[in-house]
């Protein structure tokens, strides 16, 4: 029905005001409290940490591309491993996704901006600060003159190699004090995502019309307020220790470093689904889209988001296995990491029910989406497999591991963040992103990913172990390594393709209009770009799939809803 | 369903952001407090040198000024609300006097420790989850504080009127959330622990 109009609020001088200065422009970004640009700035900050943290996965890659090479050296292998780490966590993962957030959950519930909107300015420029100061330690300190000062603790930072007697200078400071100002930002920026979707929902959008991004996005930051702030307080006792002399994590005095795992653990293994329930929220809108159908299950998907963040906060322990736990605590979490997969199980079930027979087109978005869908299924599978303990005591922090996550955080949510980008530049920029650049993007990154990812599922099963600085030749590793590199650069020219496409469109791209996937939440009613408004009437809404109801007037979805 | 919109004649009316938005920051400081409880209770009776929690004395008078000044903000919380602001006035500075009372306290109990008992937070174990814990509830009391005193200065300028009822009930629930954790600290510190 893309023939039909669309009802288009606000006008296209709002949307493409007066270009001014330069400098006008720089200072119109810096001080804006726009969720739109603030949503752009995280989402562009992630961006260039994204090429940051992969040209630090290209130097390990390097490194250990063959055996007994010394192209860098140890220490700056130590620091780039937990560099490369911290940098997709924090810097990558969380920004982008809370780009996505501020740019799409006020929009979709037909909301002028977040509820907050300096709160949300603050939170961007402090997270923006804590990741300036996290690189500042390459120069910082010592740095300048040594082999530079940054964190090499690993990301997960693992006492007592964190105490001031092991690590003295002050890698461990920029780690736990970057990783502190950035979590107070990211704090601000979920209870800023609860009291919008909570407090700011425009006429008729009850709880189960949210779209399923939003009621994810609100999942995900009621998740955040308990899961950033436990690492807050441990690395405020961390920063005790090194400076007053507190004995949390000092095994000397009678502390633990045991604790240390277990809370640094309380935020690690649910800040796993705060990073990929944002990509499943963006499944979520994509695949009913280019599938020509209303999202199978909604209520099932509602309550399996819900049960993941719940039971999210109950599985931290597995990755703690072969730290000795007593058989009681190995079988509560081996069965409580279980359960995550009958929640995950309900979702690609659903995905898949969307999918079948619906009359599906695989544009790029779409190609993404269901990439993700077999890599995530494995990563899943995997997954699973570690959570038996005797299992994990054989590969734990293996390469098998290794290859696990990043089936999970590459093969899952960067694919679908690639996705949210193929769909909705075209609403952020008002032009579309090149199919044809797009497709070679995804076939070239897709292939490199299986050729590096897959073939670490083998080293590791070969007794490889995460973090080794190089290796004997003839352990039957050699040629797996190879082809684990070769995999990595030919990933890297695939995102070197996706940042082309970004800037060749930006430029040159098609003219989108505001709809161009014919698609049915709220956002797409808005002109392409929105006006800083967005929407100049409050729209109201009686079902699930308001423009769908625009569109259909005699076959409107509030007809059979409810 | 009927063709009309259900909603048509129903007003729309949702919670207020303020009230969302302290919850979910109270949740989120819940978290932060846990982790130094349970760091509390993981090290209790684990020292095997320096000062034990039996130098500690009860902080009673300190913990009843604590509590009451919960009762004299909701006071206050009524009085602005019923727009009485001399009443809210006065039991907003009662409030700052309570608070600020605590924390003096405070203080004096960490010097009386560290001066009298040696107790300092690299002494041991104690020391160092005993200081931890009583300091960050001390420094939200010192942040609440602050907050009091900036409202309080506003009032006295006579910046401060009904409508503004709302915002310093949100306020005030962060004043609440900071007495009730003080019942959890002294409940773990003065009586499970000693």
């Amino acid at each position: 029905m893309s023939d039909q109009t669309i009802p288009v609020s606000g006008s296209l001088q709002a949307a493409y005001p007066q270009r001014g200065t330069m400098l006008e422009w720089l200072h119109g970004w810096i001080v804006t409290v726009d969720h739109k640009k603030l949503g752009i700035l995280y989402i562009t900050y992630a961006l260039f940490f994204l090429l940051v943290g992969g040209v630090e996965a290209m130097l390990i890659r390097i490194q250990l591309m063959a055996p007994h090479n010394h192209v860098i050296s140890p220490e700056m292998y130590d620091e780039l491993f937990t560099m490369h780490g911290t940098t997709m966590v924090f810097l990558v993962g969380m920004p982008i996704l809370f780009g996505f957030a501020n740019y799409l959950v006020p929009i979709m519930i037909g909301a002028r901006d977040m509820a907050f909107p300096r709160l949300n300015a603050f939170s961007f420029w402090l997270t923006a600060f804590g990741g300036l100061l996290l690189y500042y330690s390459f120069l910082g300190g010592f740095g300048l003159y040594g082999m530079g000062n940054a964190p090499d603790v690993g990301w997960f930072a693992y006492a007592p190699l964190t105490g001031k007697v092991f690590s003295p200078g002050h890698n461990v400071d920029y780690w736990a004090l970057a990783l502190i100002v950035s979590g107070f930002g990211t704090v601000g920026t979920a209870i800023n995502i609860i009291a919008t979707t909570v407090s700011l929902r425009c006429k008729g959008m009850t709880f189960f019309r949210m779209p399923l991004f939003v009621w994810i996005l609100l999942v995900v930051s009621a998740l955040t307020l308990v899961t950033i702030t436990p690492l807050t307080a441990a690395q405020v006792m961390l920063l005790l220790d090194r400076y007053l002399g507190a004995h949390f994590f000092d095994a000397q005095a009678g502390g633990s470093p045991m604790l240390w795992i277990h809370f640094f653990w309380i935020f690690g293994h649910p800040e796993v689904y705060v990073l990929v329930l944002p990509a499943f929220a963006i499944a979520n809108e994509v695949i009913p889209v280019f599938s020509r159908k209303a999202i199978f299950g909604y209520p099932a998907m509602v309550a399996a988001s819900v049960g993941i963040g719940f039971t999210s906060l109950a599985v931290w322990a597995h990755h703690m296995f072969t730290v000795g736990m007593s058989s009681a605590g190995n079988s509560f979490f081996v069965i409580s990491t279980m359960v995550v997969g009958i929640f995950t199980g309900i979702k690609v079930f659903n995905w898949l029910a969307t999918m079948w027979g619906g009359s599906i087109t695989f544009s790029t978005p779409m190609l993404f989406c269901t990439g993700f869908l077999f890599q995530f299924l494995i990563a899943g599978l995997t997954g699973i497999m570690l959570a038996v303990a005797p299992w994990d005591w054989q590969l734990h922090n293996s390469y098998f591991l290794i290859a696990h996550f990043h089936y999970a955080l590459v093969g899952a949510i960067i694919m679908c963040i690639f996705a949210g980008f193929y769909y909705w530049f075209p609403k952020a920029t008002g032009r579309m992103m090149s199919e044809t650049l797009g497709k070679w993007h995804f076939w070239v990154f897709v292939i490199g990913f299986h050729m590096t990812f897959d073939t670490m599922h083998f080293v590791g099963l070969l007794g490889m172990p995460r973090s080794i600085y190089t290796y004997e030749p003839n352990r039957g590793w050699d040629t797996l390594n190879l082809i684990i590199s070769i995999g990595a650069f030919v990933q890297a020219v695939g995102v070197l393709i996706f940042v082309w496409n970004l800037v060749h469109s930006y430029v040159r791209g098609k003219l989108a209009g505001p709809d161009p996937w014919d698609a049915w939440t709220l956002e797409w009613a808005t002109p392409s770009p929105p006006p800083s408004y967005n929407f100049v009437v409050e729209p109201e809404v009686r079902s699930r799939r308001p423009l769908w109801d625009i569109k259909h007037p005699n076959d409107p979805d509030w007809k059979y809803e409810q | 369903m009927s063709d009309v919109p259900i909603f048509a004649h129903e007003p729309w009316i949702l919670p207020a952001r303020g009230r969302v938005a302290m919850w979910s920051l109270i949740v989120a400081e819940s978290a932060i407090f846990s982790l130094f409880v349970v760091a509390y209770i993981y090290y209790m009776g684990r020292d095997q040198f320096g000062p034990t929690p039996s130098v500690l004395d009860r902080p009673i008078l300190n913990t009843v000024c604590l509590l009451s000044s919960s009762l004299t903000i909701w006071i206050a919380e009524r009085a602005i609300e019923q727009g009485r602001m001399r009443r809210f006035a006065i039991f907003w500075a009662i409030t700052i006097l309570l608070g600020l009372k605590f924390l003096i306290g405070t203080i004096t109990e960490f010097r009386t420790l560290i001066n009298r008992d040696g107790l300092t937070i690299d002494a041991n174990l104690f020391g160092t989850t005993f200081y931890s814990l009583v300091g960050l509830h001390a420094t939200h009391v010192l942040v609440g504080l602050v907050g009091l005193s900036l409202i309080m200065a506003f009032t006295l300028f006579g910046k401060v009127n009904r409508s503004h009822a709302e915002r310093i009930q949100v306020f005030s629930m962060y004043w609440h959330f900071v007495d009730a954790v003080w019942v959890v600290v002294f409940t773990v510190v003065y009586i499970v622990g000693k």
